[in-house]
């Protein structure tokens, strides 16, 4: 890299010119490179996870269909034919129901992986519905807010239908319980460092230990809070266990957060509530803290949408439960992150791999609007100091 | 008028310094419980992995072997550490340069308002959890990128990084592209930072030297941000030696016990092998021997931000 | 490709009754015959057929069970079909956490059964802890290892144009071993005469998670196979060549992903990902993977509990004409006695459920085997007796 005297001060040359433009275009192409990913990312996830949450299958598809039976007549399958056939145009056809909402195009087989034939459903649970005209393969869905209230209890994975009521309760419960151990902690932790040693030798300390905890891996965190709580204490894996390893990655993103807001708040502010006579403690508590509270609150926020983002403490902390369970002392629960770890873990053409691009979109959902309301904080607490 | 108080005569409360005392004790204590947390962290961790390490039929740091279940304990992190190492610095290697980009773009190339939608675009990256970007990366990107990988595999075969390997697309290349997808908010926000604080007098100067932009960024800009940036690669290394799920649904494992150079190859990092068995963590010793790979993990990730630090700090000094 | 797209309508038409099943909550069951062959009348009829379900109870209370990943979606079909059958009075949950971490948990009173890969341990395991023992301290009664689960695994392979391929037990450790690399190999060659084999590159996939499948399969290989497989059978796969993927589906992908892959995966993702099924040659000819060749390997099987403990011990060799040999057996592992009255009555009923003869026919169209008929009957026998 040429220092400041190899400058040269006649007016740019073509190769000054030249390498200056190309820099330019790198910087730019850089910029698409670093967003590709994320357009690539979002459109995959919503395109195949958006359906899934303001809309339902139906219980049962009415198909009309007619057996296929192959030369040896050993085994048969059900071939869809049009409409008309039953209708009178083929004393073969027959209606058959197909659980869920996909339906195969004219002159296929009903597929073994996804569609279950079903005989007539009338008169009991469930809505059916009758197959558009179209004669090609496609999908029925209905507004439906089923996915926000059901659970997987019911619903194995190669089953359409079912919900994610059991993962959102288990991380909103993983984000309440290390918010509660992590918030406290963390802002009197940024209240030492900065209110009673600033400038100390201890608070260099402190400071560099929550910087090294700041980049320890959450899988070391989890097999921390493994080798204390399940080897050492011969707990059981609970979401109360998973919810303490998260509270280490929690931590130091409130403090840090805590930190540089308390630094931010003026002298004159203290110097004004002491010469009130007011105690230190109360001066901090009742002037400083809520003075920074903006800005407390973003990093509060962003430390939720890194904890309940997170995996790899949940594989090694909880067992992943399908139904809906409201204690967090129990062993089993669910989690948006282990749904969709589960689901990665199906054949693709499964409704349940479908539940899990649902879930990405869920929890993709989730922790951006919690990143996008710690802004949105972050900006408002600004304004006001203006 | 006779009460005018004589200021003197003001008889203020005695303070009680309990209430005082009390709220110190708190936050000193609690800076205490989080500075020893780290201390704890490698405390039991170490406890909880001697006795298998004492167990142990192998040199735990050169063998690539890891029997755990029945039989003698023979457990050894080479092979280990080499994929971790491999995949994280071929993410650095890919997302550092993609990184600084964005960040000169931001701040010195675009009009202020693309420049902010860019940054917010890509601090949006860090929004996208990590089991998202594994379920993306091997599902998506591992059948997208394998003809490119197959082509230089082909052409470039006889150069060791490039030499064939896996016969699927699970490899450490699509593990590293990946992660470098999830480094890049990382360095990009930290440059930003810093290439924002390049002293305008510095870039003034230089402008009125007659030089072109390139030249501004070339001789003001890199030359102040240059320690920020190193300090930034180092924190996005943290991250990549221990990212877990995305690496764990992403990597074929092999069982070939010699290491393997190419990037093609498959194998497993500290935290995904560490993952892909804890639901099988059944007894102590066995637990211990993948505890004491986190251990390592612990120590690597330890190393890797204290260095950044300092750099961080070393460059805050001479400005 | 003929063959297998049969084989895929078979699975459709039994699937389909059993999704009837879940789907619909009564508390009628279908008349199957069992066996293999289930026609198009047999699953209408459904509708029609009564059965023995009247037998159920349908308590309510709250059941929690864990272990064996093999046996995770047999299960979860399983109690999401019990729930149908009886109105969702009684909640069950199985979690898949390994067969080892079940057991503890179960001993340690943190769930109320077990799933597991293998039966309980009567010798200190590496930690000195006695299963049995321990079993017997949470129960105040002996535990019983029922096995319920039966869980053929398939040789699977993704050849184009090869619709029949027979291989030996020493063949298939040749190929994980990394000593066989071609598919036209000579041993190859010699044991499917009239098929033409390509010169593809042989691609062997495992899996790379610890699981009771590869340690099952490696026992199969190390008993019928001793010269070529030396390796100590363990839950992690120690062939040398090939790749690891995670989970039975990871494999599955696998294979699919890469012509000329090669891997050993549970039955019901060798059919859903409609790959080719290599028979095998255990020395009595080539047998094909079905419902009545697991049953005759399983009717070899010697007992090796007593009473109403059933826990068996499977035979890997000379097991006669047209047994097929790779299969795995999990047992749901449930105290005696001892849990409380609720909890039994639950437990009771739910395995009163999956032992019915129908249920166990169903379970075919989930890619594991019913139980032979008189072993069912034990088992049968022994979910009566739990108190």
């Amino acid at each position: 890299m040429s220092g400041p005297g190899t400058l040269n001060l006649q007016r740019p040359t073509g190769r000054r010119t030249f390498v200056d433009v190309t820099m330019r275009v790198l910087a730019w192409l850089a910029a698409g490179i670093a967003i590709v990913p994320l357009v690539w990312i979002l459109y995959t996830v919503i395109s195949r996870g958006a359906p899934l949450l303001f809309t339902a299958e139906p219980d049962y598809t009415r198909v009309c269909t007619i057996a296929d039976r192959p030369a040896d007549k050993s085994e048969a399958a059900f071939q869809r034919v049009t409409e008309s056939d039953c209708t009178g145009a083929n004393p073969d056809a027959s209606y058959r129901w197909v659980v869920g909402g996909s339906y195969v195009a004219v002159g296929e087989n009903l597929r073994a992986d996804t569609n279950s034939v079903s005989r007539d459903p009338s008169g009991r649970a469930g809505t059916v519905v009758g197959m558009p005209g179209s004669e090609g393969a496609g999908s029925i869905r209905t507004p439906s807010l089923q996915w926000w209230t059901t659970d997987l209890g019911a619903t194995p994975d190669q089953v359409p239908g079912g919900g994610v009521k059991h993962a959102l309760i288990g991380t909103l419960w993983i984000g309440l319980i290390s918010s509660v151990i992590a918030v406290p902690l963390g802002i009197l932790g940024a209240v030492y460092l900065v209110e009673y040693a600033r400038g100390k030798r201890s608070a260099k300390v402190v400071s560099f230990l929550v910087d090294i905890l700041t980049g320890v891996p959450s899988i070391v965190a989890a097999l921390f809070v493994y080798a204390v709580l399940i080897t050492t204490l011969g707990w059981s894996r609970s979401t109360l266990a998973a919810g303490l390893a998260l509270v280490l990655l929690m931590l130091p993103t409130v403090l840090r957060s805590t930190e540089e807001m308390l630094k931010l708040v003026p002298d004159s502010l203290r110097e004004a509530s002491y010469a009130l006579g007011v105690p230190k403690w109360k001066t901090i508590l009742s002037v400083v803290v809520p003075t920074a509270f903006k800005g407390i609150a973003t990093g509060v926020v962003l430390g939720m949408a890194r904890v309940m983002g997170e995996t790899a403490p949940l594989l090694i902390l909880l067992n992943y439960a399908r139904n809906t369970n409201w204690s967090p002392l129990s062993n089993t629960m669910g989690s948006l992150p282990t749904m969709i770890a589960n689901a990665a873990n199906l054949p693709q053409s499964y409704p349940g791999a479908d539940r899990g691009w649902g879930a990405a979109l869920t929890l993709i959902l989730l922790v951006m609007g919690l990143n996008l309301l710690a802004r949105w904080i972050g900006r408002s607490g600004k304004l006001k100091e203006r | 008028m006779t009460d005018i108080q004589d200021p003197t005569r003001v008889q203020l409360p005695p303070p009680n310094k309990r209430p005082d005392a009390a709220f110190f004790g708190a936050s000193a204590g609690a800076g205490f419980i989080i500075a020893a947390l780290v201390a704890f962290i490698g405390i039991f961790l170490l406890v909880t992995a001697i006795p298998s390490l004492r167990k142990n039929t192998v040199n735990f740091l050169t063998s690539t072997q890891w029997q755990v279940g029945e039989g003698d304990l023979a457990f050894g992190i080479a092979g280990m550490l080499w994929t971790t190492a491999l995949s994280s610095v071929v993410a650095m290697v890919l997302a550092v340069p993609i990184s600084v980009g964005v960040a000169l773009l931001i701040t010195q190339y675009a009009p202020r308002v693309l420049g902010n939608t860019v940054g917010f675009l890509v601090d949006l990256l860090a929004a996208v959890p990590s089991v998202v970007y594994g379920l993306w990366g091997a599902a998506i990107l591992a059948p997208a990128v394998q003809p490119f990988a197959q082509w230089l595999q082909d052409n470039l075969g006889w150069f060791p990084l490039f030499a064939p390997g896996l016969a699927s697309s699970g490899s450490v290349f699509v593990a590293s592209i990946v992660l470098a997808i999830m480094i890049i908010p990382i360095v990009t926000a930290i440059s930003r930072d810093v290439f924002e604080q390049t002293p305008r007098d510095h870039i003034e100067a230089a402008l009125a030297l007659g030089a072109t932009k390139w030249e501004v960024v070339q001789t003001a800009v890199l030359p102040y941000g240059r320690s920020g940036v190193i300090a930034a690669s180092m924190l996005g290394l943290g991250r990549a030696l221990g990212e877990t799920i995305a690496v764990m649904l992403i990597l074929s494992t092999t069982n070939d016990t010699s290491i393997n150079f190419s990037l093609f190859a498959g194998g497993e990092t500290f935290a995904s092998k560490i993952a892909n068995n804890a639901a099988e963590f059944d007894s102590a010793t066995k637990t211990g021997a993948y505890v004491a790979a986190g251990l390592v993990l612990f120590v690597v990730t330890f190393a890797v931000n204290a260095v950044a630090r300092v750099i961080a700090a070393g460059g805050k000094a001479r400005s | 490709m003929s063959l297998s797209k049969e084989r895929n309508d078979v699975t459709m038409t039994r699937l389909a009754k059993l999704a009837a099943l879940a789907a619909v909550g009564t508390l009628s069951l279908t008349a199957c015959g069992g066996g293999t062959t289930v026609t198009t009348t047999a699953a209408t009829s459904a509708a029609t057929s009564t059965s023995t379900a009247a037998t159920l109870a349908c308590p309510t209370g709250k059941l929690v069970g864990g272990g064996s990943t093999a046996q995770k979606l047999a299960m979860e079909t399983l109690t999401s079909n019990y729930a149908a059958e009886c109105g969702n009075k009684a909640t069950i949950e199985y979690s898949g956490t390994g067969s080892g971490a079940g057991i503890k948990d179960f001993y340690n009173g943190q769930i109320d059964f077990a799933g597991s890969d293998s039966a309980l341990k009567s010798e200190p395991n590496k930690d000195n802890v006695i299963e049995t023992d321990k079993v017997e301290a949470r129960c105040s009664a002996p535990g019983w290892n029922l096995p319920l689960v039966v869980s053929p695994v398939a040789f699977a392979y993704n050849l184009t144009g090869v619709d029949a391929l027979t291989l030996t037990p020493a063949v298939i450790a040749d190929i994980f071993n990394g000593r066989i690399t071609a598919w036209n190999d000579t041993a190859i060659a010699a044991l499917n005469s009239g098929v033409t084999l390509p010169d593809t590159k042989i691609s062997p996939f495992f899996r790379s998670d610890e699981s009771g499948t590869s340690e099952n399969m490696q026992k199969y290989l190390a008993a019928s196979a001793p010269t070529n497989w030396t390796a100590e059978p363990a839950k992690t796969w120690e062939g040398t060549a090939g790749e690891g993927k995670k989970g039975t589906q990871g494999v599955a992908d696998g294979v699919k992903g890469v012509e000329g892959g090669f891997g050993y995966i549970e039955w019901k993702s060798a059919t859903d990902s409609q790959l080719g099924i290599a028979a095998i040659d255990n020395g009595d000819g080539a047998v094909e993977l079905n419902a009545d060749s697991v049953g005759k390997s399983l009717l070899a099987a010697e007992a090796a509990g007593s009473g109403n403990d059933l826990a068996i011990k499977l035979k890997y060799t000379d097991l006669g004409a047209g047994a097929y040999p790779a299969v795995m057996v999990t047992y749901t592992i449930v105290c005696s006695t001892g849990l409380a009255a609720d909890q039994t009555a639950v437990l009771q009923d739910f395995l009163t459920y999956v032992v019915d003869p129908d249920t166990q026919a169903g379970m075919v169209d989930l890619g594991y085997a019913p139980l032979p008929e008189e072993l069912r009957a034990k088992v049968a026998t022994a979910v009566a007796a739990i108190k």
